[in-house]
């Protein structure tokens, strides 16, 4: 099973949004009124029922006037800090072709994935008590379709297809790009998450912060130990229905999941 | 277009000005990115804000609002001055050799035959040179001092650079690069599109603004070329379709509505045939004839017959002056002389200028006639006061509104099939995808109903103009509801001997033996079935064009004007990139713009205009035969090049007691309006996915002016003009720079269309705030670049 990537090439987005409206009907989510902060963005950040931003960042900068427009949502990282958090065995997936996804019948809302995901990316719904995210379309990709924010970008900024071909696409573009005067031109695909199945061109890859994008993004130290010997404390705060929960990680410890290719 | 979207892809530079395709037209723009990704081409954005195309662009430059024509007579000048043009393609496909009558000139703002008294021009001076035949006299070297080439320089020599800066407050650097880059299309293998949009039409030298694109363009060599070309981007899904089958003051197809002085028909097709200007001009109009007579056995059938002029006289007819534009028609209502309006498609509350002259003018009809989706602003206008009375506080109060509304339930597009027409003139079929919810009907029922009954009470009750409803041809198979497959076959034409479909406008005759409801369309339809459906994705040039993807009129003509892409003996400015080829006996490739069997030298290259080339130099708009730099109507300096002489000397300023223009002492900004790529214009405030992408109407205000008034992002702004006000929140930015105007400093201030008093999010409508002041050429208000103040509310 090869893995799947989406790519992202900033540098083609003109923030039309249209990939954030793609996202909310196609997971069914119902549409709220946006919040006005001063920018053009919709929301101020991600929600359980949005999960595809488009982050606008303006600022001056030496060659003129720049208005990034980014899309932001689950990076679907080779190593999740959210699995690797999640004590609810099954909650969190990881799928052999390398989507994170999440199965809300497992999910029993402790939140830790949230203090795991170094993109800060999931979100608990008030209302169901679960927490949500982009499944990179898990759905659709099973039966052959592209991701529904693929599908409906009208630049070809993003794309969708095997991680190894993109990753070559994204570093072609960079190279063009440097030849055409952008020395800084790169590719976005942090290793201190094993790299990430979401991959991104920038015109400054030294620079990621501006596009709302974490530096060095790396799993929360406290993440990392809860792997470890730790984790049985955490474990023991959680309430005694999911005393289940705790053999199986004692028993397994926290595992990718190689379940069904659906 | 004159090409069309997919062929921008084949660009080598983009100009965009005048428009915002990154954000108005998303789709489209996946062509610009190909180009840039195929061509490594570059995106040149000038704009009074920093838009989503100018971030992905290579090249910004801010102007103020209304000076592009000062910008593109920059750009004139530079590529003159600079040798940086293509002389060739000047020389053999445009009026630049030809000579103008002596005494023709220019001078403090007026050119020659300007006549106070009659606040209007006398065009004598205006016209070509003509030899004993008629014919305009010539010169190919260029070098006559009365020759187009000779006087267009000496009239854009005054736009120098700093000229340029001095208006438009860019800097001389930022003008200087981006006319760098863009001229790099002068030569004959590079070409460059210029794609605009509504900041161009709405300003009250819209079309004189559009000629001067076209000017640019000839001097580059980009008519006719692929990558090319002078490119409206349409707003609407069908607003091209609108425009070509007349819905705007024209008959179908261009044909001039036919006016009290042209009593019969042999008067019209005398005064709207021309003839040649030249010896090796096809002349294509000269066909005027046949597509009028044709368009005549459309609407009167059998009625029609030589002995009465196929039913002409029968045609209503507009006064000798009249001008049934849109602020012209509502300025009557307002002045309580029209009794009724039939709205359909169209919201005129929130798209028409002044708003609260828009409300107190339908409040004087006995009736309004409203066909839509939903209770738009101009459904409820009687609702003003209640509804938004902050706004309005002369409307009247719904019980002294005497005028009857009816609301009809109308179905939206995709509940009908029928075409839509591209901005690339693509008429593409669709199939409806469900049928309209409720009592709502199909529009070409309600017109059918309406008419049926209206021709009904006219043949009981008699009444003026009877003849024209009494004598329509209306056969199609259920009366009350025509199918739009039975139109879309009548639009296309048939001939009436053998009754078989029309191949093409070229099978039309002027003996009455063809009918045809619009000839631009002729081929849309014919014996070998709907060529709007075809959906073929066949690319034999390799440019894009696809020819077998539905039907472009004219004739599937995909770039207009393509006889320009090779010169006078054939041979292609680009080999690389020929759109089409004479092979010794025929053109081959895309349709050509020509006769398809005449040997190059046959013609000369523009079939349409009576010289046979393009035309630098016209003497058929209004206001100059050269585009001249004029301020909007509200301005906050006098015209830097001729101060006497400020606003466009023909421009159209409406002076009913409503109608009030400021000054920049009391409103010392520029405002300027613009729509947002999450919204369509008034529309999508009554759906749910675009109210949820912006659901506050927001004023953007320069970093430097927020500062001066203590405004922070949030705080509630009041932004007022001479006719009104709106109020919201500030969006503080710096993408909305300062600019320096003649040794003054300009804000503009941002104000995004899209809310009024209905639908499901609401804010104030921005007209409110804009003028009533027209182009004299095309009727368009001017929207953009009028004058504001601004305070914290
Ligand atoms: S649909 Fe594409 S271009 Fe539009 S905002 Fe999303 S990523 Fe950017």
């Amino acid at each position: 099973m090869q893995t799947v990537a989406k790519l992202i090439d900033t540098t083609l987005c003109i923030g039309c949004k249209a990939c954030e409206l793609a996202c909310q009907e196609w997971n069914d989510q119902e549409f709220t009124l946006g919040v006005f902060q001063g920018t053009y963005q919709t929301m101020p950040d991600l929600a359980h029922n949005f999960w595809n931003l488009i982050k606008f960042n303006e600022r001056e900068t030496a060659g003129g006037m720049s208005w990034l427009m980014t899309k932001y949502q689950c990076m679907h990282c080779a190593d999740p800090g959210c699995l690797r958090a999640c004590p609810a065995p099954g909650a969190i997936v990881q799928l052999r072709n390398g989507i994170v996804d999440f199965n809300h019948d497992h999910c029993i809302g402790c939140g830790y994935c949230i203090t795991g995901c170094p993109f800060d990316v999931p979100r608990l719904s008030p209302a169901t008590k679960k927490v949500y995210k982009c499944s990179l379309c898990s759905d659709r990709t099973a039966v052959g379709l592209s991701p529904a924010c693929i599908k409906t970008c009208p630049t070809n900024c993003l794309t969708f297809g095997a991680r190894d071909e993109l990753l070559r696409k994204a570093e072609s573009r960079a190279e063009q790009l440097r030849a055409d005067g952008h020395a800084q031109a790169g590719v976005y695909n942090p290793q201190g998450v094993g790299g990430t199945n979401v991959l991104y061109v920038l015109k400054d890859a030294t620079e990621p912060e501006a596009h709302g994008l974490p530096k060095d993004p790396t799993i929360p130290l406290s993440v990392a130990l809860w792997k470890g010997p730790l984790k049985w404390l955490g474990t023991l705060t959680l309430v005694g229905g999911i005393l289940g929960t705790f053999f199986h990680y004692v028993r397994f410890g926290p595992r990718t999941y190689e379940g069904q290719e659906k | 277009m004159t090409n069309g979207w997919t062929d921008v892809a084949n660009a080598d530079v983009v100009l965009v000005m005048g428009g915002n395709p990154a954000e108005n037209h998303p789709v489209g723009f996946r062509f610009v990115m190909q180009a840039r990704l195929q061509r490594k081409a570059k995106l040149v954005c000038v704009d009074p804000r920093f838009s989503r195309t100018a971030a992905v662009s290579d090249c910004y430059v801010p102007i103020r609002s209304g000076t592009d024509i000062a910008f593109l007579g920059g750009l004139i000048h530079y590529a003159l001055s600079t040798g940086k043009f293509q002389r060739e393609y000047v020389r053999q496909h445009t009026n630049a050799s030809f000579l103008i009558r002596e005494g023709f000139g220019f001078e403090d703002g007026h050119f020659s035959g300007w006549d106070e008294a009659k606040d209007n021009y006398h065009r004598d001076t205006w016209q070509y040179e003509v030899d004993g035949q008629g014919y305009a006299k010539i010169d190919p070297t260029l070098e006559h001092p009365r020759s187009v080439f000779q006087l267009m320089k000496k009239h854009y020599a005054r736009y120098t650079p700093e000229k340029v800066s001095e208006i438009c407050g860019c800097t001389v650097d930022e003008f200087r690069k981006a006319a760098e880059m863009v001229t790099i299309a002068a030569a004959e293998d590079k070409s460059g599109t210029v794609l605009y949009a509504l900041g161009w039409t709405q300003h009250s030298h819209a079309v004189q603004l559009i000629h001067a694109a076209a000017m640019f363009q000839l001097l580059m060599g980009n008519i006719g070329m692929p990558g090319g070309g002078v490119n409206a981007q349409r707003g609407h899904a069908n607003i091209q379709g609108s425009t070509d089958m007349g819905a705007w003051n024209m008959l179908p197809g261009y044909l001039k509505i036919p006016r009290a002085h042209w009593a019969t028909l042999d008067d019209y097709l005398k005064a709207n045939t021309p003839g040649k200007l030249r010896p090796d001009s096809l002349n294509y109009w000269g066909n005027t004839p046949k597509f009028m007579v044709s368009l005549l056995k459309a609407y009167y059938g059998e009625r029609a017959t030589r002995a009465n002029g196929f039913g002409y006289e029968w045609l209503p007819k507009a006064g000798e002056a009249d001008n049934h534009g849109w602020g012209f028609f509502f300025d009557r209502m307002y002045a309580g002389k029209m009794d009724g309006l039939i709205s359909f498609g169209m919201n005129p509350v929130a798209n028409g200028p002044n708003t609260a002259k828009m409300i107190a003018a339908l409040s004087r009809l006995k009736w309004l006639i409203v066909a839509e989706n939903f209770e738009t602003e101009t459904a409820a206008f009687w609702k003003a006061k209640p509804l938004a009375g902050q706004y309005y506080p002369a409307a009247a109060d719904p019980a002294a509104i005497p005028t009857e509304v009816f609301l009809l339930p109308a179905s939206c597009f995709a509940e009908k099939d029928g075409a839509f027409v591209n901005s690339s003139r693509w008429l593409q079929w669709k199939e409806a995808a469900l049928d309209p919810p409720g009592d709502a009907l199909r529009d070409q029922e309600i017109i059918a109903r309406l008419f049926l009954k209206i021709r009904e009470l006219y043949e009981k009750e008699g009444g003026k103009g009877a003849a024209s409803l009494l004598n329509m041809s209306w056969n199609y198979a259920t009366p009350g509801l025509p199918s739009l497959r039975e139109v879309a076959r009548e639009v296309n034409g048939r001939d009436l001997t053998t009754g078989k479909q029309l191949n093409g406008f070229g099978e039309l005759k002027d003996d009455g033996s063809t009918s045809c409801g619009n000839w631009i369309y002729s081929g849309s339809w014919t014996e070998a079935g709907n060529q709007m459906a075809r959906r073929g994705q066949e690319d034999p040039t390799g440019l894009g064009l696809y020819p077998e993807w539905s039907w472009s009129w004219p004739a599937n003509r995909r770039i207009l004007y393509n006889r320009a892409s090779v010169d006078r003996e054939g041979k292609p400015w680009d080999a690389s990139r020929a759109p089409v080829r004479w092979d010794g006996a025929r053109w081959v490739g895309d349709t050509i713009d020509f006769k398809s069997d005449a040997a190059p030298g046959d013609f000369s290259a523009f079939i349409m205009l009576p010289e046979g080339v393009a035309k630098f130099f016209t003497p058929d708009l209004v206001e100059g035969p050269f585009p001249e730099h004029y301020e909007p109507a509200e301005s906050p300096v006098e015209n830097p090049l001729h101060p006497r002489v400020s606003f466009n000397p023909l421009g159209k300023v409406f002076t009913s007691d409503r109608d009030a223009l400021g000054t920049s002492k009391d409103y010392p900004y520029v405002g300027i309006t613009y729509r947002l790529t999450e919204h369509f214009h008034y529309w999508t405030k009554h759906t749910a996915g675009s109210s949820q992408l912006q659901s506050n109407f927001f004023v953007e205000v320069p970093d430097e002016l927020a500062r001066e008034k203590k405004i922070k992002s949030g705080d509630r702004v009041r932004v007022t003009s001479a006719r009104g006000k709106v109020e919201g929140p500030a969006l503080v930015t710096k993408r909305i720079r300062p600019l320096t105007v003649n040794g003054k400093t300009v804000y503009q201030v941002g104000l995004p269309i899209h809310w009024g008093f209905a639908g499901r999010v609401s804010g104030p409508l921005i007209n409110n705030l804009t003028p009533s002041v027209y182009d004299p050429n095309s009727g368009t208000p001017e929207y953009k670049g009028f004058l504001v103040n601004l305070e914290k509310a």
